[in-house]
């Protein structure tokens, strides 16, 4: 019964998304109040049926209901109840499912906080939220229906994936789509804005806490599925450049665009014409990423099993989005005010650099990632474009752009002194061309590129401590004076100094894993010891384990230096007992400057065993620079000036610096 | 500064990234694009030595050999109607089976044994790479929505 209420919940939430995508419209081109209004209720009905749907399936998975085929499919009685839950969006179905829920909760979040937004823009947005959704509601519920029921009903499913059984990948997709749906507002407000016509700093106020919101998802959503990719995996690797983690990150790079052009279009009304061009982008690219990744169109190290119905409908949906959006742009755009004007070196020309780069690091990585597909469809022959490519794209662009993020901060305004500001960070960059110096000729296998690494990240995190010294004056005024300016900086400000060192922290990261992995891939003999990174390792013997829906052997690896033992690392290799299939669960034991990795492999059955070992110097800092730069991103967001419709108190404007 | 000299700069500076892009991309792809090769079409024209490309198949059944290090497996790789002989030191990954489609990435050798440096893993057993799915209907042997042939035997 629960599996038709939850599908009778999607059909209505369809015929509401459909009331929510033309009545506010209408309403707002003909200025009936009534029916803007609309717009409101529909999208918190929406949310509330949507919620009883997913809620329906959940229901169906944790109580293993195996009339559902989608629980069958991907559900086992034995599963634990954790995956019984996160199961209910490890498949294709569920996961459109969990979309159409975020959508509709940013759809209702709009609705809800949206009290000071003027009415014909809310009532626009929702609209344009209202189709984005009619048109995902009819996917799931045409194409993808998750509570097709099944007659008669087998005993028991045939589990789900068991790479997915994972506490990473539990909260990957949750992360993730809440960080591509989180775009589809900032789309809306880009369609409503060029509808109206006018884009002003209130519209960049309105519109920058759902970019940062969704930047600091995505940011964790892509760093969640490259660490779950790092461990569970088993290869040491964290990105592989593959189609599918591609299309998760041309989003990200544009988001990051887009966050900075709103700084522009909040603080002088200026580049709105491109921000509202990224806005419609950044969600472009997240369709786009949904349809690489549920078409199964490019070979992938993620690609699961597609149907190509699908496929096709996500693409006739793209190109609906992206084509209508462009072309409104195209029509409506060169009609909007121009905005203030600035010289080339100041803050707005940093930020147009930072813009600039960005969107052609993106354009790089788009390239690359549907050349292959290009070039099959004129029938060019079927190629794969690899880590090598976007080593020789990526990287030379990628450089000069981290290189100017702490010399943006130091430039005014409308007119800035490069100088001057290059002056203010020499200490930075002398100390960060030393540690580049000290990484070429100190450090076993260092290359050019890994000096670049090194200075660049040194560079990143001492000068953004370095803008922030300056912000307090730090040593130039009495400490407790500093302290004093340190708290009544504005939170974006902060929030800023601790997403660029973060950026600075995750290139020390990526850097290190590169350059100084030490891979070891040898067959071990129980008792016998093996040199790997100045480590003596030592397998003591496989035991077998088993756990709710699997059988393991685990091995007992010694780490030992100089006679004494560093650690003792259990990689297990596990059979899931439903899918008859194997996985690799590494073992990792992470000291702060480096990763010890084991995962064990098959025996050969003279009783050795495979084993792969590896030392991944500075691998942790990848995530944690990851992590810290969504916590800026979040004190950025806690900003009381982004706190719309809190009334804004009057302040002694003495101690509040300058931004 | 007027709009338009400021427009100008901006102009001349997108052109300027976009030139550097499509610059670095088309030396990148001239150098770095991975060519897929279906057992067959490395029979009827083989590819240069020491090129780095992508194979891909079934993995012929009884064909995987451990090889008496314990790392290095060879096995062949068939579209139905040519086999490959190929060769990967390393751990195969988890979803590596007999009978199943696999895509590897590597060199021919000049004795016509693939050195793969790279056999990709998948997430789904289902899953059959769309490049093998192609290579397997071109020989005529499998047609869209039957069971790949390997695994009716």
């Amino acid at each position: 019964m629960t599996p038709e209420l939850g599908h009778y919940a999607l059909i209505l939430a369809l015929c509401v998304a459909a009331a929510q995508g033309s009545l506010p419209l209408w309403g707002a081109r003909r200025g009936d109040p009534g029916l803007m209004e609309v717009g409101r209720s529909a999208a918190l009905a929406q949310f509330v049926l949507v919620g009883v749907a997913f809620v329906a399936l959940v229901h169906a998975y944790v109580t293993s209901d195996f009339s559902v085929a989608n629980v069958v499919r991907n559900s086992h009685t034995t599963k634990p109840l954790l995956y019984k839950i996160t199961g209910t969006w490890g498949n294709h179905e569920g996961s459109m499912l969990l979309w159409a829920l975020i959508l509709s909760l940013f759809g209702a979040g709009v609705a809800a906080f949206g009290g000071n937004l003027p009415a014909t823009l809310r009532a626009r947005v929702l609209g344009i939220q209202g189709l984005i959704g009619l048109g995902f509601l009819a996917f799931i519920l045409f194409t993808s229906n998750p509570f097709e029921r099944l007659d008669p009903a087998p005993a028991d499913g045939n589990d789900l994936n068991p790479l997915l059984q994972d506490p990473g990948l539990a909260f990957h997709p949750p992360l993730l789509y809440l960080g591509y749906v989180g775009f589809s507002v900032t789309f809306s407000f880009a369609i409503a804005a060029l509808i109206e016509g006018r884009v002003d700093a209130a519209w960049a106020r309105w519109v920058r806490p759902w970019t940062l919101a969704s930047w600091c998802f995505l940011t964790l959503g892509i760093a969640l599925g490259s660490w779950w990719a790092y461990y569970e995996l088993g290869w040491g690797g964290f990105w592989f450049w593959d189609p599918v983690e591609n299309a998760s990150f041309m989003p990200w790079l544009l988001g990051t665009a887009l966050l900075h052009s709103a700084i522009v279009t909040e603080k002088r009304d200026a580049l709105k014409s491109w921000t509202l061009l990224l806005a419609v982008l950044a969600f472009s690219l997240s369709l786009l990423g949904t349809f690489l990744v549920r078409s199964g169109v490019l070979t992938s190290v993620h690609a699961f099993a597609q149907d190509p119905a699908r496929g096709l409908f996500i693409l006739a949906f793209l190109i609906i989005v992206t084509g209508g959006g462009l072309t409104l742009y195209a029509w409506r755009a060169p009609r909007l005010a121009a905005g203030g004007l600035f010289a080339p070196v100041s803050r707005e020309g940093g930020l147009v650099f930072n813009n600039l780069l960005l969107a052609t690091l993106t354009l790089t990585v788009f390239l690359g990632t549907l050349y292959p597909l290009a070039l099959d469809a004129v029938g060019g022959g079927k190629v794969s474009v690899g880590p090598p490519f976007y080593a020789a794209t990526f990287i030379p662009l990628a450089l000069p752009l981290l290189a100017a993020v702490p010399i943006g901060p130091f430039l005014a305004w409308k007119r800035g002194d490069l100088p001057a500001a290059l002056k203010q960070l020499r200490a930075v960059g002398a100390v960060a061309v030393l540690a580049g110096i000290i990484t070429l000729f100190i450090a076993h296998r260092s290359t050019v590129l890994a000096a670049c690494g090194v200075a660049v990240a040194t560079w990143l995190i001492l000068g953004a401590l370095r803008e922030l010294a300056r912000r307090i004056q730090l040593f130039g005024v009495p400490l407790a004076d500093s302290l004093r300016r340190l708290k009544g900086l504005p939170r974006a400000a902060i929030g800023m100094t601790i997403a660029h060192a973060a950026l600075g922290l995750s290139v020390l990261g990526i850097t290190g894993v590169s350059v100084w992995q030490t891979e070891t891939i040898v067959v071990m003999k129980p008792g016998v010891p093996v040199m790997h990174a100045g480590y003596e390792v030592t397998l003591e013997g496989t035991t077998d384990v088993s756990g709710p829906n699997y059988v393991a052997e685990r091995g007992r690896l010694v780490y030992r230096r100089g006679g004494d033992i560093v650690t003792v690392l259990e990689p297990e290799r596990r059979l899931y007992k439903v899918q008859r299939r194997a996985t690799t669960e590494a073992a990792i034991r992470t000291t702060v400057l480096a990763d010890l990795y084991a995962t064990l492999g098959e025996a050969d059955g003279k009783g050795g065993w495979t084993v792969r070992l590896y030392h991944n110097p500075l691998a942790p800092w990848i995530w944690l620079g990851a992590a810290l730069a969504a916590l800026g991103g979040v004190v950025s967001l806690s900003d009381r000036r982004l706190r719309i419709g809190a009334p804004r108190r009057a302040r002694p404007t003495a101690t509040q610096p300058a931004e | 500064m007027t709009p338009k000299r400021k427009r100008l700069w901006l102009l001349l500076g997108s052109l300027g990234a976009l030139a550097v892009a499509v610059g670095l991309v088309l030396t990148a792809l001239d150098d770095n694009l991975v060519f897929f090769y279906s057992p067959t079409q490395i029979v009827e024209k083989a590819p240069p030595a020491d090129k780095r490309l992508r194979i891909g198949g079934l993995v012929t059944p009884g064909s995987v050999v451990k090889g008496s290090d314990g790392l290095t497996t060879t096995f062949e790789v068939t579209d139905t109607k040519h086999t490959l002989k190929v060769t990967y030191r390393g751990v195969l990954p988890d979803l590596f089976r007999e009978g199943q489609g696999v895509v590897a990435e590597g060199t021919l050798g000049k004795d016509g044994v693939f050195v793969a440096r790279e056999v990709l893993a998948k997430h789904d057993e289902k899953y059959m790479p769309p490049e093998v799915a192609d290579a397997l209907k071109k020989s005529g042997h499998w047609k869209e929505g039957e069971p790949p042939p390997a695994a009716k035997k």
